[in-house]
């Protein structure tokens, strides 16, 4: 319990002042992830399930390595091993799951809003490790750290999120995470890849132009083309997508000085980028954002799993 | 938290001073120097005390003495019931293998705080020895910890709470005696005073 929060399934419930605790909490975290010995007692005795139902590899192993380091007890359980594949229900499932008392699940699914359902359905604290294009709140986690680590504060920032809005559950978290802390986002990408009302998810500004927006922004964040999730045809070509949107070291000089990159991963290089610029050394903090993965979710495993009371620790 | 006047103010800034001046003169006699020792502090009043010990250290024995800070949170054993709201990151910026460490905490009451602290520093090696320092034994231990250099022992009530305010987060520098308000926690000061 988090103040009043039992879960993590919506980002946009928690306010500027929570967040930030979260993201100091990340910071203790990140020391523990530093030394020799990466593990800590807290969550001794824990149980948490991972039930991925969708594939996963970084948010899956990100959240693995953190509950481990916590010193939870894990359970990975989900894709084609699961009884979903024999036809059970997903309350089912988590009903089944409780039978074993456990004390969390991590719930990743294609489906947006089953996090939802298993927080309805079962008595653990449920987060939300993406579902569906509705949101993925602990990859904003990760992304606000990473630009609070480089920038220091979210107040005026300008942040540029470019690409696959529409079919992007990274924006459904990260554009109102970036809101509720201040900073300013334009919404960067051709019509046919922005979500019908791209004001619903809180952007200031949406910009066909990526050219046009580059000179302004303290942060460019590219997102990946869905290509699983895509349909029809909304670009002709990658190759023109790339000409058009894709950062590029030619693109670089429009950028400010100081203007960070930041991606969710996996990149697709020569789509969203070109081979030089996931790899600047000055401007990319694309693998600071795995690390701070492991830092943000220790952190919201801890402020969740702990305090019934939430008193004040003397 | 409301506000709470204290019933007594067992010592003022001047006794607070005189206490670490001879702690750190105790620290030096018991360890025979300086070599390896390490200073210790557990957040946030315990890491503001054994600031105030270096620098002691420093001006009776002209070395600078290794020096860190250690948050507990993580190792709490009443984590099911309250979570610290503010954690800070622990800072030991040196290697505490073979290092004589002095942990340093304000009010010794219970001594579940300086269990969570022997563990963690267990987790960040393998010190020589680990000896203690508290500004104030209050009683009432419920384990098998005794301090190694105390500044004043206070005899008090499990109804009351001793809490140490430092000029540097409080604005005085005192120790003083309060009731428990009710609804609250018996502990050292929060964070920022009352």
């Amino acid at each position: 319990m988090f103040n009043n929060h039992k879960h993590l399934i919506d980002i946009s419930e928690y306010s500027d002042s929570e967040l930030m605790t979260i993201l100091q909490t990340a910071k203790a975290f990140s020391e523990v992830n530093e030394r020799a010995i990466k593990k800590v007692p807290t969550l001794k005795g824990k149980t948490i399930v991972n039930m991925f139902n969708e594939p996963s590899t970084r948010t899956r192993s990100s959240f693995e390595l953190a509950e481990k380091r916590l010193s939870a007890d894990t359970l990975n359980f989900g894709g084609s091993s699961t009884s979903t594949v024999k036809g059970e229900s997903l309350i089912d499932t988590v009903m089944t799951l409780d039978a074993y008392k456990i004390d969390c699940i991590v719930v990743r699914d294609k489906h947006a809003g089953a996090p939802y359902i298993v927080s309805q359905a079962s008595p653990a604290v449920v987060i939300d490790a993406g579902d569906g294009k509705h949101g993925h709140p602990t990859q904003a986690l990760l992304d606000l750290y990473s630009i609070w680590e480089r920038k220091g504060s979210f107040d005026g920032l300008k942040v540029g999120v470019v690409g696959d809005i529409g079919h992007s559950r990274v924006c459904g978290s990260l554009i109102p995470a970036l809101k509720i802390m201040g900073a300013e986002v334009t919404a960067v990408g051709p019509n046919t890849l922005m979500p019908p009302r791209p004001d619903i998810l809180g952007a200031d500004h949406v910009s066909n132009s990526l050219d046009d927006v580059l000179p302004d922004l303290d942060v460019v964040y590219m997102l990946r083309i869905q290509r699983e999730r895509l349909e029809g045809a909304p670009f002709p070509s990658e190759r023109e997508y790339h000409q058009l949107y894709g950062l590029t070291k030619a693109r670089e000089r429009l950028m400010r000085p100081d203007a960070i990159v930041c991606h969710p991963g996996p990149i697709n290089r020569g789509v969203e980028f070109d081979s030089y610029m996931p790899d600047h050394p000055e401007r990319s903090v694309i693998l600071d954002q795995v690390y701070a993965g492991i830092c943000v979710r220790m952190a919201a495993l801890y402020l969740l799993l702990g305090g019934a009371d939430n008193g004040l620790a003397s | 938290m409301g506000t709470s006047s204290p019933k007594a103010i067992i010592m003022d800034e001047t006794a607070v001073q005189r206490a670490i001046t001879r702690i750190a003169h105790e620290i030096v006699e018991r360890n025979e120097g300086c070599d390896d020792l390490a200073i210790v502090g557990i957040v946030t009043r315990g890491d503001i005390l054994a600031k105030q010990l270096a620098d002691q250290i420093k001006q009776i024995e002209g070395v600078d003495v290794a020096q860190g800070s250690l948050d507990i949170s993580f190792y709490r054993d009443d984590f099911a019931t309250h979570i610290s709201p503010e954690v800070h990151a622990t800072r030991i910026p040196f290697n505490v293998d073979g290092k004589r460490i002095v942990l340093v905490d304000d009010v010794l009451f219970t001594g579940r705080t300086i269990r969570a602290a022997l563990d963690a520093i267990m987790d960040l090696g393998r010190p020589s020895s680990i000896e203690l320092a508290v500004l104030v034994d209050r009683g009432h231990r419920e384990l098998p910890i005794s301090p190694d250099f105390v500044g004043k022992n206070v005899p008090s009530s499990r109804g009351e709470n001793v809490r140490l305010f430092c000029k540097e987060v409080d604005g005085r520098t005192s120790v003083e005696i309060t009731d428990v308000e009710p609804g609250s926690r018996i502990g050292s000061a929060p964070l920022g005073g009352e």
